[in-house]
């Protein structure tokens, strides 16, 4: 686990405002047009909250959904 | 897609057609490319480009009559280019041709009778393809004819050279043998002892050499042109024989001989003599070449003309042959100038995509970036309209569930707004149950204009009798152009309803996209344009200064010549002076068409930026999208209503693009106003439950990413519900996530005071969950 609450990249700290505590790298299961996938993303611990920062919703997961709407 | 359909699209593109040149040869030497490598100073390459075609190059780059040069494009601005010298120079300079290569050897031979120019071009022909051959020549030694014309015109050492190729493909000569002659073989014995037989046995008549030959009345053999067979089966014959002796071409002797042993080859192989050989032979070129734009100019001429081009006098000749090709509509649009290449091969990657099992569509993006707005057609000289491919293309997708959602997602649900309660109206005028007129002023203008919108509304319903009522709503248009045409058919479908419920009344549309839809979609409605009904404005007074703007007409008005004389005759009562941009027929499109903004914004600003290029002045058109893809390039460019009905700008043609988020509040905007102005209904303004701040900035991120406000306040109203939310403890901000659609919308804000300050925006569409 890295740093609780470190965004990517380092530049941001995010914390979940409803049970007050640090997010935590944690196994989450993205999906798209019936296809899922493992990843690590920052979540709240507690609520199970997950963090897509704006670097993976324009970057990464941007170009995947691309690539899974031409398939 | 219907395949066959899309062979006859293919077919209709002739960019991948030979050139005039190459066409009239009649062995389709590549002469573009030949003078492409003298152009380059390549000479041995133009000399092996046409070794490729011909098989004894010396001989014919000196006698070749060069048929291509009276087609020659050049010669339509200037004199052809010198394709028959340039060849002479290649053979000159060129270095000796490469030799070449043999198929390996067969079992079948074949014997040629006749030492010339066509019977030697049959046996090398049949050679290289790997038939052994036996050429009998009566004379002494090979290609007599050619042996007694000027060494200027030939010189001895071009015969040997050719000859010397023919050496290396092991054709066996026999010279000083004549058929029928006694110790000689007869015609039978040949085809007795040979698989096939050409007969090259120059002109005149040729009795009794075979009593299976028919003949002709002139006593010469009877010869299918197309195949070169006589009434024997084993036997053709060919070359200066079924010439006229007056009339002899070394480059059609040849072609007979190339011609003959296609057609040996393909008996010895056991295939059809004729199918598929129509494109054999001189022909005429389809190949369309515009010439505009070429200065004329002469040819080079050789300082010393008996010895012909020398190399560098080669390369300024070969320097005048024009770029033959079409591509006529890809140098008038962006999007088919972007994916450098042509239709021709545009439709056969789409096809490919339509139809591919597995695997990457790699043309979806391509089909989805046409803005369907039919120049190509309009420019192309077979008519060939690649919108219509395009479109097809986008239905077949949907059809297979293979349309990428995100592609018109936000246009979608942008025209399922346009249609629900939140700007839909079907209204007879107050107190009216039916009306003679109805407004229809459609989605854009409505979102860019809504001022303009009432205004018209109301002028309509002091000039027109009959009573004049009001439709809110969307044409379908963003329906029928994502591909969607049962949604598209369903819009026209309920259209319909409401036009026959208010009393069939004339449709008066403000948009041209609108118009174009309603007269295609439905045609027993009475459709008419806004320009052709409203009254024109009050004539300027007597010092008042006339100006100058560049008409753009949308491209939905194509061959909509009364609506665009309209518009022009308002513009002059209005006190202006047209400036034309283009040739009426050839207008194009601000890159919206087709919903290609969306799918492509790349494509769609090249489109709006050439056209915004092509004047100085400012431009005038009769379409809110138009004007403000004009406007968001920083072009200055008026809509027709803000010279007819006035606008509450002091410079006009300076107004910002409203962008997506304030489209979608005038729109709901303009219908509560006109229920409260005109029907007198309580529709108050709907207070925002928060009120947001954002800055030009964030609203700019918000445009680019196709974010409404509308779409954060509900994100931000969420996370204020629900307490569901991040928190920077550094700078305050908050983080909230909420997914109203298929789309997750990300906001970072802060509370102040005075409400909640958005900071930035983004957005995902793949779900995820913690495990």
């Amino acid at each position: 686990m890295t740093t609780a609450g470190q965004g990517e990249g380092g530049e941001r700290s995010w914390a979940c405002a409803r049970c007050k505590v640090p997010l935590v790298q944690g196994k989450v299961t993205v999906s798209y047009l019936g296809n899922e996938f493992p990843l690590e993303l920052l979540r709240c611990p507690s609520c199970g909250f997950v963090l897509v920062s704006e670097a993976l919703a324009t970057g990464k997961m941007l170009q995947a959904e691309q690539a899974l709407e031409d398939k | 897609m219907d395949p066959r359909s899309v062979r006859e699209r293919e077919a209709q593109c002739t960019q991948e057609s030979p050139p005039a040149c190459t066409a009239a040869c009649p062995v389709h030497v590549d002469a573009r490319a030949l003078v492409d490598k003298v152009q380059k100073g390549d000479l041995a390459g133009g000399l092996s480009l046409l070794a490729r075609h011909v098989p004894f190059p010396q001989i014919v780059a000196r006698l070749c009559p060069h048929p291509c040069e009276p087609v020659c494009k050049r010669g339509e601005v200037g004199e052809p280019v010198r394709i028959g010298a340039l060849e002479r120079a290649c053979a000159e300079h060129g270095g000796p041709a490469p030799p070449r290569v043999r198929q390996p050897r067969k079992r079948k031979r074949a014997a040629v009778v006749g030492g010339g120019l066509s019977g030697l071009a049959a046996a090398a022909e049949l050679a290289v393809r790997g038939y052994p051959v036996e050429v009998l020549e009566a004379g002494p030694a090979l290609l007599p004819r050619l042996r007694g014309l000027s060494a200027k015109v030939l010189p001895a050492e071009a015969i040997e050279a050719d000859l010397s190729a023919l050496d290396r493909l092991e054709v066996v000569v026999r010279c000083g043998v004549r058929v029928g002659d006694p110790g000689a073989p007869t015609v039978d014995d040949l085809a007795e002892r040979f698989d096939a037989v050409y007969l090259a046995v120059g002109p005149g008549p040729a009795r009794g050499l075979s009593a299976a030959l028919a003949l002709a009345g002139d006593g010469r053999i009877e010869i299918d042109p197309l195949t070169c067979a006589t009434s024997h089966p084993k036997v053709f014959a060919g070359g200066s024989h079924r010439q006229a002796p007056a009339a002899w071409s070394s480059i059609a002797s040849l072609q007979d001989g190339v011609r003959a042993a296609v057609s040996i080859d393909r008996l010895l192989q056991g295939a059809s003599l004729t199918a598929r050989r129509e494109g054999e032979g001189p022909l005429e070129s389809r190949l369309y070449v515009s010439t505009k734009g070429f200065a004329p100019s002469r040819a080079v001429a050789p300082a010393d003309p008996s010895r012909g081009y020398d190399r560098e006098e080669a390369v300024r000749e070969a320097g005048r042959c024009l770029p033959c090709q079409c591509l006529e509509c890809v140098k008038v649009c962006e999007y088919l100038a972007h994916y450098k290449s042509y239709p021709r091969r545009y439709i056969r990657e789409i096809y490919n995509n339509d139809t591919i099992l597995m695997g990457a569509h790699l043309a979806n993006r391509m089909v989805n970036s046409c803005t369907l707005c039919g120049l190509c057609a309009a420019v192309c000289p077979e008519k060939l309209p690649m919108g219509e491919v395009c479109l097809e293309a986008r239905q077949s997708m949907v059809a297979k569930g293979k349309m990428p959602p995100s592609t018109h997602e936000f246009a979608l649900q942008d025209m399922a707004f346009s249609l629900g309660p939140g700007f839909a109206l079907a209204r007879p005028p107050p107190g009216a149950d039916s009306c003679a007129t109805l407004f229809f002023p459609g989605c854009q203008l409505s979102g860019s204009s809504p001022d303009q919108v009432a205004e018209v509304y109301a002028r309509l319903r002091a000039q027109l009798p009959g009573g004049v009522g009001l439709f809110l709503g969307c044409c379908g248009a963003p329906a029928r152009w994502a591909g969607r045409e049962e949604a598209f058919r369903g819009v026209l479908c309920s259209l319909e309803e409401a036009w026959e419920r208010l009393g069939r009344p004339v449709i008066v549309t403000a948009c041209s996209s609108c118009h174009k839809v309603l007269r295609e979609g439905l045609p027993q409605v009475p459709v008419e344009p806004l320009w052709t009904r409203l009254a024109p404005p009050p004539p300027p007074g007597p010092g008042a200064r006339r100006r100058s703007l560049a008409i753009h007409d949308p491209c939905t008005t194509r061959g909509d010549v009364a609506v665009q004389e309209a518009v022009r005759r308002l513009l002059a009562q209005a006190g202006v002076d047209v400036v034309e941009l283009n040739e009426r027929g050839l207008e194009t499109c601000c890159g919206f068409g087709g919903l290609v903004r969306f799918a492509n914004p790349e494509v769609a600003g090249k489109m709006v930026r050439r056209r915004a290029g092509e004047s100085a002045a400012d431009y005038v058109t009769y379409c809110a999208t138009c004007r403000d893809s004009f406007a968001r390039e920083g072009k200055r460019a008026l809509h027709l209503l803000d010279l007819l009905v006035g606008t509450d700008q002091a410079d006009p043609a300076a107004r910002p693009d409203p962008g997506l988020s304030r489209r979608r509040e005038n729109r709901a905007r303009l219908k509560r106003r006109l229920l409260r102005e005109v029907w007198g209904e309580p529709a108050g303004e709907e207070g925002a439950s928060v009120e947001l701040e954002v800055s030009p900035e964030v609203l700019a991120v918000l445009e680019r990413r196709m974010i409404l406000v509308e779409d954060v306040r509900k994100v931000v109203e969420h996370a204020e519900r629900t307490g569901q939310k991040l928190e920077d403890p550094a700078t305050g901000h908050f983080l909230a996530a909420h997914r109203p659609v298929e789309v997750t919308y990300w906001v970072e804000y802060s509370r102040t005071d005075r409400g909640v300050v958005v900071h930035n925006a983004y957005s995902h569409r793949m779900q995820v969950a913690a495990q």
